[in-house]
C-alpha cells in the first residue's frame, strides 16, 4: 500500500520535473549555436535532440528510457557539427554515478554523526529536562536550526581553516583519493550538514520523548520502582521510535538538498553542484536526472520513516 | 473478610498534608489525614472526586504526582519514614515492597512491551529469583486470577487482551514480588459490571492468600463494601468518619456519608403509552466492515423515559448514532413523529434536526472551551428559531433558570464550571432547541453520585414540565431504577428485551439480563460472596 503510493509520488514528480523544464524560456539548440545560427541548422540540432516532438510523446519516451537505466546523453559536451568525430557527450548515467557516489559518502558520514549525536543529545535533555544542561542544548539547537547552511560553512571556513587551519576549505577530491585523506578533505563539509540537521533532530527526539513521560503508563513504571534512566531508555524511548524515524528522515533528505549548497561552497564533486552546473548550461538530461534522484530519496527515506514506526509498534505488527 | 487478622503494624500514616499547584497557585488537597493500616487487612478509601482519596493512597508510597508536594506529615512504613527517602531509596521500596494497581489498567502498560516482561519487571529488579523462576510464578498468578491461557497469555502485547484481562494481569504484576502493601487505585471503575464482579473476586482471592495488606480507593460504596475490612471516607481532604465496614453500613455517624448511603433511593413509578414518538425498525448498522447493530427495533413511548443498558460493545451509543444520523444505517428504517427519517445526516431537514437533540457522556470535551456559557446556549436558539440580541440573552437567562442556575453564569467559560455546571449547561443546550427527544449518552456516568442525583432529578423535572421524551443510554442500572419508564437490554449488537422497568427488574429473566443484573454490586458486603456462592453452584 504505502509501496505503491511511493511509486505514484515518484512517478507524479517525474511529471512534474518533465514538465517545469520543458516550459522553461529559451532552449538547447539556441544556446549552444549562438545567436547568429541558422534556421536550418538549429533545426538540424533539434531533431536530433529530439526537441521538435511533441512534449507528451518526450516525456514517454523519456520514462521508458529511465526506466531501462538509461537518462539518456548529456547535452553539453558534444559537437556542433553534426557527424564530427570529437563528439565528447556523455552518458548521463555515467556522469551521475561517481557524483552520486561522492554525495552518498558525505551525507553518509555526516548522518552517522549526526544521527547518534542528536538522539544521544535529544535523550539525556528529556533525562534531565529544565536543567541547565537541557536549555543550553535546546538554546544552542535553536541557533543551528535557524542559521542557514553556507552560512554555518562560511562560520567553519573562518574558524577551522583560517583562524586555526586544521581542515582545509576546498574538499576536491577524485577516485584516486585514500579514504583518510577523504575524511580529511570533507571534514568541514561533513561538519556543516551535522550541524545543520542536528538541531532539529535533537530538539524532536527532546519533545517525543517528553510527550510521553506523561502517560498513565510512565507514572506505573516509576511507582513500579524504575530508575530514571530506565523510564527514559526503556520506557518511553520504545514509544518514541515512530515520530523520531520520521524525523531523520526528513533530516537525511534534508541533508541530501543542504549538500547543493554546501558543495558549492567547499567545491565537492557532488551531485548538488553537477546540478547547479547543469542547470546553468540548460543541460536538461542532467538536471532531470539529478531531480528525480533527489525526489526518489525523499520518497525512499519516507517509506523506511514508516516501516520503522511499523516495526517499533506492536499495535501495528501484531494486530488482535 | 474474617477479622482474625493480626494487630501488627504495618502503615502509618500521621497528619498528612499535601499541596498541589494548578491555576498558578498552590491548593491544599489533603489538611492533615491519619492512617493506620495492620498486616493483611484491606482499607477502603471513598470520597468523590476531588476529595483527595488518590493522593492519599499515593502518599502511602511517599509519592507525589508531579505538581504535588508532601508538606507535613509522616508516612511510617514498617518504621521508616518514606517521605524522608531520597528517590534512589524509595525506588527500592517501590514496586517490591510496596506496589500499585492504577485504574486504567489499557493507558497503564507499556504498549511496547510484551505482558510477562511487564508483569516480572519489579521482580527482576530484586534480583532474588532468576527470571524463568519468576515468568513460572506469574504463569501460577494469572491461572489464579483466572485469566484464560495462563501460559500463553504473558507472549502477548496489551492492546492484544481485554480491559478485565488487563486489569487481573496488573494484579499479577503487582504481587509478583509478594508485597507487603497493594495499592489499588480505582481499579474497576473503568470495567463493565460484569467484567468487575470477575476482577473483584480474582482481586479479593488473591490478597487474601497471600495476606497481602490493601488499601483499596473507589467512589463506588458496593464495591468497597465487598473489598474492605475498614472504610475511610474523605471529603475536601479530609476525613469524614472511619468504621469497621459492617458498622459504617449498618450504622454511618456522619451526615455526608448517610448522603453518600442515600443516592440509591432515588426512585420512579413507571408509566407507559402506545404513542410512540420514535420507532427503529429492523436495523443493521456497521462501521467500515464491522458490523455492529444486527436487527435492532426499539419502540419510544412519547413522553416518556427509556432507558438502554448493556455494556461496552452492545452497541447502545451506535444505536444513538444511528437515530440521530450520525452513522446511517446499512438496514431498517426509523420512524420519527409518524415520519420516516432519511438515513443520512445532511438529508434531514432542519426542522426533524430540532426536535432530536443529543447529550454526551463527557461535558468537558462536547463544549468549546473558548466559548461563554451565552455563546453555548444561545447558538441553537440563534440557529434553530432565529431569535437575536436583547430575545436571546433572556432567552439564555430562563433556560440557566430552569436548569437551576442563574444569569451570573453567562459570561463563565466552561473552564469556569465544575463538573455537574458542565452538565447543566449541556442539558440546556439541548433544550435550547426545543426538542421532542433528547438521546442521554451516558450522561451522568463522568460524574460524583451526589452530583449524578441533582442531575437526575433536574432530568425528571424537566420531563414533567416540558413533556419531552428521553432516550437514557447507560450502564449503570442505579441510574436506570432511578429515571426510566421503559429499558431496553443490549448484548452484542442485539436487543435482548424490551419492555416495562417492573418487567425487565424482576424474574423471570433471560440470561443475559440475569448476568448483567445479578453483577450490579449491592451494599450488603456478602454480597460478593454469596453470588460466587450460588454462581458456582
Amino acid at each position: 500500500m504505502r509501496l505503491t503510493l511511493g511509486l505514484v509520488t515518484v512517478f507524479a514528480f517525474s511529471v512534474i520535473i518533465f514538465s517545469t523544464f520543458s516550459f522553461l524560456p529559451g532552449d538547447f539548440a539556441t544556446e549552444i549555436l549562438g545567436q547568429s545560427a541558422t534556421k536550418s541548422a538549429v533545426k538540424a540540432l533539434r531533431a536530433e535532440l529530439g526537441l521538435d516532438k511533441p512534449p507528451v510523446t518526450r516525456y514517454f519516451d523519456w520514462l521508458g528510457n529511465v526506466f531501462q537505466g538509461d537518462f539518456g546523453s548529456s547535452f553539453s559536451g558534444r559537437s556542433k557539427v553534426q557527424g564530427d568525430q570529437g563528439d565528447r557527450s556523455r552518458e548521463v548515467v555515467g556522469l551521475i554515478i561517481p557524483r552520486l557516489k561522492n554525495t552518498l559518502f558525505l551525507t553518509g558520514v555526516a548522518a552517522m554523526l549526526a544521527i547518534p549525536l542528536s538522539l544521544i543529545l535529544g535523550i539525556s535533555a528529556a533525562l534531565y529536562r529544565n536543567s541547565y544542561y537541557d536549555r543550553s542544548a535546546t538554546g544552542a539547537s535553536l541557533v543551528t536550526v535557524s542559521s542557514p547552511e553556507f552560512f554555518t560553512a562560511y562560520i567553519f571556513i573562518l574558524l577551522l581553516a583560517t583562524l586555526f587551519p586544521v581542515f582545509p576549505t576546498i574538499s576536491t577530491v577524485d577516485e584516486d583519493t585514500t579514504l583518510v585523506e577523504r575524511f580529511y578533505r570533507t571534514a568541514l563539509p561533513v561538519f556543516t550538514l551535522t550541524l545543520i540537521t542536528m538541531g532539529h533532530m535533537m530538539r524532536m527526539t527532546r519533545s517525543a520523548i517528553i510527550n510521553i513521560l506523561s502517560s498513565e503508563y510512565i507514572e506505573m513504571a516509576k511507582l513500579s520502582g524504575a530508575s530514571r534512566y530506565e523510564v527514559i531508555v526503556k520506557h518511553a524511548l520504545p514509544n518514541a521510535w515512530a515520530p523520531i524515524s520520521q524525523v531523520i528522515a526528513i533530516n537525511l533528505a534534508y541533508m541530501l538538498i543542504g549538500s547543493v549548497v554546501v558543495e558549492y561552497v567547499f567545491n565537492y564533486q557532488g551531485i548538488g553542484r553537477l546540478m547547479v552546473g547543469s542547470v546553468y548550461n540548460r543541460d536538461l538530461p542532467v538536471v532531470q536526472a539529478c531531480a528525480l534522484i533527489f525526489a526518489s530519496t525523499y520518497v525512499i527515506l519516507n517509506l523506511i520513516a514508516d516501516l520503522i514506526g511499523i516495526i517499533s509498534n506492536p499495535r501495528l505488527l501484531y494486530p488482535k | 473478610m474474617t477479622s482474625n487478622k493480626s494487630k501488627e503494624l504495618l502503615l502509618e500514616m500521621k497528619n498528612i498534608h499535601i499541596d498541589g499547584f494548578s491555576d498558578e497557585r498552590w491548593h491544599k488537597i489533603l489538611k492533615g489525614v491519619d492512617l493506620t493500616l495492620y498486616r493483611g487487612e484491606i482499607l477502603g478509601l471513598i470520597g468523590e472526586s476531588g476529595a483527595g482519596k488518590s493522593t492519599m493512597g499515593k502518599a502511602a508510597m511517599g509519592y507525589t504526582q508531579p505538581g504535588c508536594k508532601i508538606i507535613k506529615g509522616e508516612v511510617n512504613f514498617n518504621g521508616i519514614d518514606l517521605a524522608k527517602l531520597t528517590e534512589f531509596e524509595k525506588r527500592k521500596i517501590w514496586g517490591t515492597k510496596i506496589s500499585y494497581v492504577a485504574q486504567s489498567a489499557a493507558a497503564s502498560f507499556n504498549p511496547a512491551h510484551r505482558l510477562m516482561d511487564q508483569t516480572i519487571s519489579a521482580s527482576n529488579r530484586l534480583k532474588i529469583n532468576p527470571t524463568d523462576v519468576l515468568k513460572k510464578d506469574a504463569v501460577k498468578l494469572y491461572e489464579s486470577l483466572q485469566l484464560p491461557d495462563p501460559e500463553n497469555i504473558g507472549d502477548r502485547y496489551p492492546h492484544q487482551v481485554s480491559g478485565g484481562q488487563l486489569q487481573r494481569i496488573m494484579t499479577a504484576m503487582a504481587m509478583s514480588p509478594r508485597p507487603e502493601l497493594i495499592i489499588f487505585d480505582e481499579p474497576t471503575t473503568a470495567l463493565d459490571v460484569t467484567t468487575q464482579v470477575e476482577v473483584l473476586s480474582a482481586m479479593r482471592s488473591i490478597v487474601d492468600k497471600f495476606n497481602t495488606a490493601a488499601i483499596y480507593i473507589t467512589h463506588d460504596l458496593a464495591v468497597v463494601a465487598q473489598m474492605a475490612d475498614r472504610i475511610k471516607v474523605l471529603r475536601y481532604g479530609e476525613e469524614v468518619e472511619e468504621a469497621e465496614t459492617r458498622d459504617m453500613l449498618s450504622n454511618p455517624k456522619e451526615e455526608y456519608t448517610k448522603s453518600l448511603w442515600s443516592v440509591r433511593s432515588l426512585i420512579k413509578p413507571e408509566e407507559t403509552n402506545q404513542d410512540y414518538i420514535l420507532s427503529i425498525k429492523n436495523i443493521d448498522a456497521a462501521y467500515g466492515s464491522s458490523k455492529v447493530l444486527y436487527n435492532v427495533s426499539i419502540d419510544i413511548p412519547k413522553g416518556k423515559t427509556v432507558a438502554i443498558v448493556g455494556e461496552s460493545g452492545s452497541g447502545k451509543s451506535t444505536t444513538a448514532r444511528v437515530i440521530t444520523g450520525l452513522l446511517p444505517q446499512s438496514k431498517g428504517e426509523i420512524i420519527f413523529d409518524g415520519k420516516k427519517l432519511s438515513p443520512k445526516l445532511e438529508q434531514r431537514s432542519k426542522e426533524e434536526l430540532r426536535k432530536i437533540q443529543i447529550i454526551f457522556q463527557m461535558p468537558d470535551t462536547a463544549m468549546n472551551p473558548r466559548q461563554t456559557v451565552d455563546e453555548i446556549i444561545g447558538r441553537p436558539i440563534e440557529f434553530y428559531q432565529g431569535i437575536k440580541g436583547k430575545e436571546r440573552e433572556s432567552k439564555v437567562i430562563e433556560l440557566l433558570k430552569m436548569i437551576e442556575l442563574d444569569e451570573t453564569f453567562l459570561d463563565r467559560l466552561p473552564s469556569e464550571l465544575s463538573g455537574g455546571q458542565k452538565q447543566r449547561i449541556c442539558i440546556a443546550r439541548a433544550l435550547a432547541a426545543k426538542p421532542d427527544l433528547i438521546i442521554c449518552d451516558e450522561v451522568t456516568s463522568a460524574l460524583d453520585q451526589i452530583v449524578q442525583e441533582g442531575i437526575l432529578k433536574l432530568l425528571q423535572k424537566l420531563q414533567k414540565d416540558l413533556g419531552v421524551t428521553y432516550i437514557f443510554i447507560t450502564h449503570d442500572i442505579a441510574t436506570v431504577k432511578a429515571i426510566s419508564d421503559e429499558i431496553v437490554v443490549m448484548y452484542q449488537g442485539e436487543v435482548v428485551e424490551q419492555g416495562l422497568k417492573s418487567k425487565i427488574l424482576n424474574p423471570p429473566y433471560p440470561d443475559y439480563t440475569e448476568l448483567l443484573l445479578s453483577s450490579v454490586p449491592e451494599m450488603d458486603p456478602d454480597w460478593l460472596t454469596n453470588l460466587l456462592n450460588k454462581r458456582s453452584s
